[in-house]
């Protein structure tokens, strides 16, 4: 499992600049923001932690289509179904993989991008807290995604259609949770509810993913 | 001999053919006596003037829309479980009827909105998971047309439809914490007390069961056609092989 977390990482950070492009994206969607709706810091401040959270969820959709596309394409997926790992543990692995490098730097990057849009000062830790519990969920349930539309050709826009309602709970708790927090309100229960939406897709949706791999190498 | 027999595609074609043709005619019946009732015989609201009258398309509609999906929740489980084919068939059939529920709800609420609210659409919790919904139908329906085998679009769909389900309840109780919304409660609940008043409530009833008629005969009017389709398929396939 470690070798297969190692191997997908390398191919992510080396070929073709996947690992960088997420990243990139979400700097211009936030950076294009204010270019549209106005310069003024209190509409900012106040549209920030959507913002924020949906050029996230952007991003994070951006590199979904490659978690299974390739393997699929050179055969590394049939092999991996035929390997002694569990089709459910090679899901969990390409959604760890995907989660490292697009949710953990999105995470990472977004205080600094929250400077950009004058975000309150007490949201930042909520910022990071919240995305870094909801980032886990996008992962997984594009995994789910990526892997149902892995034998067409063209699954691209496919791809989003199905995955971004299923975004919209983790979506509504996330920004919800660093709105309260700007607000000075308590996010306790927006944060707990991220974390359980989190765990609860972290638990149940590799059996799907790993069916729905199953189905598409008959 | 157990229920199951009726899914053998002959079967079904025999006893859907008489079934569709009375659920059309019912259908047609319940919706005619329940509208003109319902528009016509029915006192206005003292508040809502006239305009509550649309709650006899917009009630039965929601909840087509609804249990259309439930409908198709069943039969991909059928499909998972069982493997029958019509099944598969009924589920793909009854997506764009889903479909079109959610939309007539979404528009006469809409109608209805803009005297009642001043606006035709609020982010309020109800009209934002029916708008999911919608979403949900188009990408399953997209799904569906999107793969070429029909075995793996029934496998890969019914996965959706199960995953889907789960998260649109998720969004349902998700948006009721985001905004607390401007449409009123249930029209229709066990409890009397919250219930619409008795002389609309009939008229309702009937407008419901014309729908649920309408939702009928049209899955089985569409599941046919699919099988038919297939066997036209399968008959092309045989004479080019020949």
């Amino acid at each position: 499992m470690i070798a297969l977390l190692l191997r997908d990482l390398r191919l992510a950070v080396r070929a073709g600049g996947g690992f960088g492009l997420g990243l990139a994206f979400f700097l211009i969607v936030v950076v294009l923001v204010p270019f549209g709706v106005g310069p003024e810091t209190e509409l900012l401040s106040r549209i920030a932690p959507g913002i924020l959270w949906v050029a996230s969820l952007l991003a994070a959709l951006l590199s979904l289509d490659r978690i299974f596309a390739l393997d699929f394409e050179d055969g590394s997926l049939a092999l991996l179904a035929t390997s002694p790992l569990p089709m459910e543990g090679v899901a969990l692995i390409k959604a760890t993989a995907h989660w490292i490098t697009t949710g953990l730097p999105l995470t990472i990057a977004a205080p600094i991008l929250g400077f950009l849009l004058s975000l309150a000062p007490e949201a930042y830790v909520y910022l990071l807290v919240s995305l870094l519990l909801g980032t886990p969920a996008l992962s997984m349930i594009g995994t789910f995604g990526a892997a149902l539309t892995v034998g067409l050709r063209r699954g691209g826009l496919l791809l989003s259609l199905l995955v971004l309602p299923l975004y919209v709970p983790t979506l509504i708790f996330g920004a919800e949770a660093v709105r309260r927090g700007a607000d000075g309100l308590d996010p306790t229960g927006a944060l707990m509810l991220l974390g359980g939406i989190t765990a609860g897709t972290v638990a149940l949706l590799p059996f799907a993913t790993a069916a729905v791999l199953r189905i598409n190498l008959r | 001999m157990s229920i199951w027999e009726y899914a053998n595609p002959t079967k079904f074609m025999g006893w859907t053919a008489p079934v569709m043709r009375a659920a059309f005619w019912l259908a047609g019946l319940c919706l005619a006596v329940g509208l003109i009732w319902g528009f016509f015989f029915t006192p206005d609201d003292f508040r809502q003037g006239s305009t509550v009258k649309i709650i006899y398309l917009h009630v039965p509609a929601a909840l087509m829309a609804i249990n259309a999906w439930i409908m198709m929740l069943a039969a991909s489980l059928i499909w998972v479980v069982r493997r029958h084919h019509v099944s598969a068939l009924a589920a793909r059939a009854a997506a764009p009827v889903g479909l079109v529920m959610t939309l007539i709800a979404l528009f006469t609420g809409g109608i209805w909105g803009q005297p009642m609210w001043g606006t035709y659409w609020a982010w309020d919790p109800r009209l934002t998971s029916f708008l999911i919904l919608f979403l949900f139908y188009l990408g399953y329906i997209a799904l569906w047309e999107a793969i070429e085998d029909p075995d793996t679009a029934a496998d890969l769909t019914s996965v959706l439809c199960m995953i889907g389900s789960v998260f649109a309840i998720l969004s349902r109780y998700a948006v009721n914490f985001w905004n607390q919304g401007l449409h009123q409660g249930a029209s229709l609940s066990l409890d009397k007390e919250e219930n619409v008043a008795d002389v609309f409530w009939i008229p309702l009833l009937v407008c419901i069961s014309g729908f649920v008629l309408l939702f009928i005969a049209l899955v089985l009017m569409r599941t046919r056609t699919e099988i038919r389709a297939r066997r036209m398929r399968a008959l092309q396939a045989r004479a080019q092989r020949a």
